[in-house]
């Protein structure tokens, strides 16, 4: 199975190179979105708590603008059938949120190094807790999201939709993940930390189970 | 035919007892509440605000249940039990919120504070549009009722965190919460016994209505939908 999907995600990968969707409407979009909070800051000292909530605000919206497209894409080039017929639901699914995956990570590293230029309040004094939180934050991200863009895939109004029907699933993990950030720029230590990094464990592992067994019901017509 | 008329004594009976009895220092009749410091004559909103945000859970995993139902038989009547679920929720989500916003109002100065007992009613308030929304994008009625079962259930996963674990584990102003002394739960808040069975009673009477309210909004649902598909198939 596990062949099946990386060679599915390989697929979305190459096509995803082919066009450059991703490099440049994404990339495109990320810049945009932290050039509008750094104008509507001017030339204001923002506090490390509001850097820490804006850092997940533009990893949200990007990831709104980015991730529906693993199974969008499918429904507008009418290829969901074709994957009807080649593999089984668990294994799309294991492709897509691969794909998903790596797209939230090479997105998320962009803001990070963004974020480290531009904000001055963004300096992370225990880089080990903000890298262990970047990396279950971002997991979950991809879960989440992954899961929610199969169900907007059929649906109406798929673009305002996805936000909306997201964020009530990912604020629980934005909540933990931004205290976690607040504390990696503060320098408090791993060990005070260890229960929300412990929360956001759960958090994944429920999303991620739930999501496999949800996923057969929401692919089969 | 009998419970209904039980039913409309016994709220009749807790609205007036919540409104009307006085609060005094020293309780000595049966119809006397304690003073309770910080609350005085307000506290008689506990008997209306905790039975709407009881209520919003119960009819929410309800609503889950049958939409897990629903999965599993693919029977549109478990959808349409589900709907009028989420939709008496929702109702009493908005109550719970105005409700609270209320005795916040006089208890802690300002209607919102964003405490994280009034941040999770919030983001319940948005699960739960979020998912009309869904549904009303949604044309073909299996696939609405599918997808919004399969909604129902992730959003379901991320309502105990909201409504049992954050608030206890966050500091807050709401009772039970982290710093909050005269902890336990929120019965044990210094309610003497008959305020103690007046609160009970409101519990118990707002869930009666609540099931009876549901079982007449899924009854009609289902009836509108089956006169609609006699209609249509002429």
């Amino acid at each position: 199975m596990s062949v099946k999907a990386y060679s599915l995600f390989r697929k979305d990968f190459h096509s995803e190179l082919r066009t450059r969707y991703a490099v440049n409407s994404l990339v495109m979009f990320i810049i945009v979105a932290i050039s509008v909070i750094l104008f509507s800051i001017g030339t204001e000292k923002i506090s490390q708590s509001l850097t820490a909530g804006l850092f997940w605000v533009v990893i949200f919206f990007s990831a709104m603008s980015g991730l529906a497209r693993a199974f969008v894409s499918e429904e507008e080039r009418g290829t969901t059938m074709t994957l009807h017929l080649i593999a089984s639901p668990s294994t799309i699914y294991s492709g897509k949120l691969l794909f998903n995956l790596i797209l939230v990570f090479m997105m998320n590293i962009v803001i990070a190094l963004l974020y480290s230029a531009f904000f001055d309040a963004f300096i992370i004094k225990n880089f080990l807790l903000f890298v262990v939180t970047f990396i279950l934050g971002n997991v979950g991200l991809a879960v989440s999201s992954t899961i929610i863009a199969a169900i907007i895939a059929k649906a109406g109004s798929k673009g305002t939709l996805y936000p909306v029907l997201s964020f009530p699933i990912l604020l629980p993990l934005i909540l933990l993940v931004v205290q976690l950030t607040l504390n990696s720029l503060d320098g408090t230590s791993f060990e005070q930390s260890v229960f929300e990094l412990a929360m956001v464990v759960c958090y994944d592992v429920i999303m991620l189970a739930a999501s496999y067994m949800l996923f057969d019901f929401v692919w089969k017509d | 035919m009998a419970w209904k008329i039980f039913l409309f004594l016994l709220l009749s009976f807790v609205s007036v007892a919540g409104i009307a009895f006085p609060i005094v220092e020293n309780p000595i009749h049966w119809y006397q509440f304690p003073l309770i410091r910080g609350l005085e004559q307000n506290a008689k909103i506990i008997f209306f605000h905790v039975p709407t945000a009881w209520l919003t859970v119960i009819a929410f995993l309800m609503s889950t249940i049958y939409s897990v139902k629903y999965l599993k038989n693919k029977n549109l009547d478990d959808d349409a039990k589900s709907y009028a679920a989420a939709q008496l929720g929702m109702i009493f989500c908005v109550l719970a919120t105005i409700t609270g916003a209320v005795w916040a109002k006089f208890a802690w100065g300002s209607y919102w504070s964003w405490d994280p007992r009034q941040t999770s009613i919030f983001a319940l308030l948005l699960i739960y549009g979020a998912w009309f929304a869904l549904r009303s994008s949604l044309e073909s009625e299996e696939k609405r009722a599918t997808l919004s079962a399969v909604y129902s259930v992730i959003a379901f996963l991320t309502v105990p965190f909201f409504i049992f674990i954050m608030p206890r584990i966050m500091k807050g102003l709401h009772p039970g919460s982290a710093d909050d002394t005269n902890a336990g739960p929120v019965v044990n808040f210094k309610m003497n016994g008959n305020m103690q069975l007046i609160f009970f009673l409101s519990l118990f009477g707002f869930t009666i209505l609540y099931f009876w309210m549901w079982n007449i909004g899924y009854k009609s649902l289902i009836y509108k939908d089956r006169i609609n598909k006699i209609y249509t198939r002429g």
